[in-house]
């Protein structure tokens, strides 16, 4: 659409919309928020109604469907019950998104943050020997000394490790 | 997209036989939901067949949107017929070989499959179909993790005891021939080529080769030889085990059209 120069009342409007999305925690990790992980990629205003454009973390998801009935609930208490609610698949989500603020908050919930960048998706396959990237550190001792039981565990984002220090197990959220 | 009419249809065609190839292997994964040999490969595969029906809903709703006849993914999934459904037959096989489920067929097909998705997902991502470029640069990412997993056990079985080199050599054995129906190009994959919409899976061929010799050589497997068979799935010419998965897939959906929980 054509942008006309903001007024004032529409500024006000978009930061209650914005506020009341930024508000919104992830149903599957409540600590954190949609906007923490990086789903929530656009809110703006066309043609007097709320677009907010959200972006599925795995395609099969189940908190897709919550998620995007969750963000509505917020608009419409915020007063705006014609918002839309839009899914987006590109460019597609990564946890390289999830900032320090909702790492260190993921950390001090159990869950150890992503411990390095996603690999690009178009890399080249290699199989060949490679310094292993690097392991996530306990988030309950700040141990190094982890091992991985299984690389899917209780969601599709999060792997399943045990500290060798405090022998606590623990989820990962795997750099994706 | 496509600039007639014919282009649309084999556009059509083309992305319905990516989603069916998604929803009928994603539908054979869920089986072992609550049956996997570890708890840990049971979420594994539990959480790869949701991967798969996830980008079974994203490519069937694109499918009918391009047909326009307002079928949404649960009316293609739940009421088409067996003959409507286009995906390879290599992904509707049973888990196992003969009565039996078994891990290696399971782990075998899920690594044949996906050592195909990652590099044509990967291809895709640049279709002049915007929709689809969307999905496979979504779907790439899920489909080398699938690889990783099924190269993973693929190796320990071929690498293992006498008993899973065994079984992960039957397996290859058993599966291999219907991976001729990938190369197979036809006048649905020549069009979507020629109107840049599609990729023709043959000519991931060379990728899916390397892929495949590097991990059968770290495994100590054998590449079987090549036969002269060509399933037909992707043509909508089943074999006799895809009726009975959809009977169970479609049960619910038949017997309460419509019903919401």
């Amino acid at each position: 659409m054509t942008p006309a120069a903001p007024r004032p009342a529409d500024d006000a409007r978009l930061e209650r919309a914005r506020a009341a999305v930024a508000a919104v925690p992830d149903p599957e990790i409540p600590v954190v928020t949609l906007t923490d992980l990086g789903i929530v990629r656009d809110l703006r205003e066309e043609d007097g109604r709320i677009v907010v454009e959200l972006t599925p973390t795995y395609t099969g998801c189940p908190a897709t469907g919550v998620i995007r009935r969750d963000v509505r609930d917020a608009l419409a208490g915020a007063g705006f019950p014609d918002a839309d609610v839009r899914v987006t698949l590109s460019p597609a989500w990564t946890t390289d998104w999830i900032g320090a603020d909702a790492a260190a908050k993921l950390r001090a919930y159990g869950i150890a943050p992503p411990a390095h960048a996603a690999a690009p998706a178009t890399s080249p396959l290699r199989f060949v020997a490679r310094a292993a990237p690097p392991g996530p550190a306990c988030p309950r001792c700040g141990g190094a000394d982890v091992e991985r039981i299984s690389e899917h565990g209780s969601t599709p984002c999060k792997a399943l490790y045990r500290c060798r220090g405090c022998l606590e197990p623990f989820d990962y959220f795997k750099p994706y | 997209m496509g600039t007639n009419a014919a282009d649309d249809h084999a556009q059509l065609r083309y992305v319905t036989r990516l989603g069916d190839n998604a929803l009928v292997l994603g539908q054979r994964l869920a089986e072992w939901c609550g049956h996997g040999p570890a708890l840990e490969e049971d979420l594994a595969l539990t959480n790869i067949a949701l991967d798969l029906i996830g980008q079974a809903r994203l490519l069937l709703s694109h499918a009918g949107r391009l047909e326009g006849r307002g079928r949404d993914e649960d009316a293609l999934a739940y009421f088409r017929a067996e003959p409507e459904f286009l995906n390879w037959t290599l992904t509707e096989l049973p888990n196992g070989v003969g009565k039996h489920d078994d891990y290696a067929v399971t782990i075998a097909r899920n690594f044949l499959f996906s050592a195909l998705m990652a590099p044509l997902w990967e291809a895709l991502a640049r279709s002049r179909d915007e929709t689809l470029a969307q999905i496979a640069a979504k779907s790439v990412k899920e489909a080398h993790s699938h690889l990783r997993h099924a190269r993973d056990w693929l190796v320990r079985f071929g690498d293992g005891t006498d008993e899973s080199r065994r079984r992960a050599q039957r397996a290859l054995d058993t599966l291999w021939p219907y991976t001729n129906e990938l190369w197979d190009v036809d006048d649905v994959e020549r069009a979507v080529a020629a109107a840049g919409t599609g990729v023709a899976p043959a000519s991931c061929r060379d990728a899916w080769n390397a892929i495949v010799d590097d991990a059968l050589a770290q495994a100590t497997l054998a590449r079987p030889r090549d036969s002269e068979f060509v399933s037909t799935g992707k043509r909508g010419v089943h074999g006799e085990h895809l009726g009975y998965l959809l009977a169970e897939m479609q049960s619910l959906a038949r017997a309460h059209p419509g019903a919401r929980w």
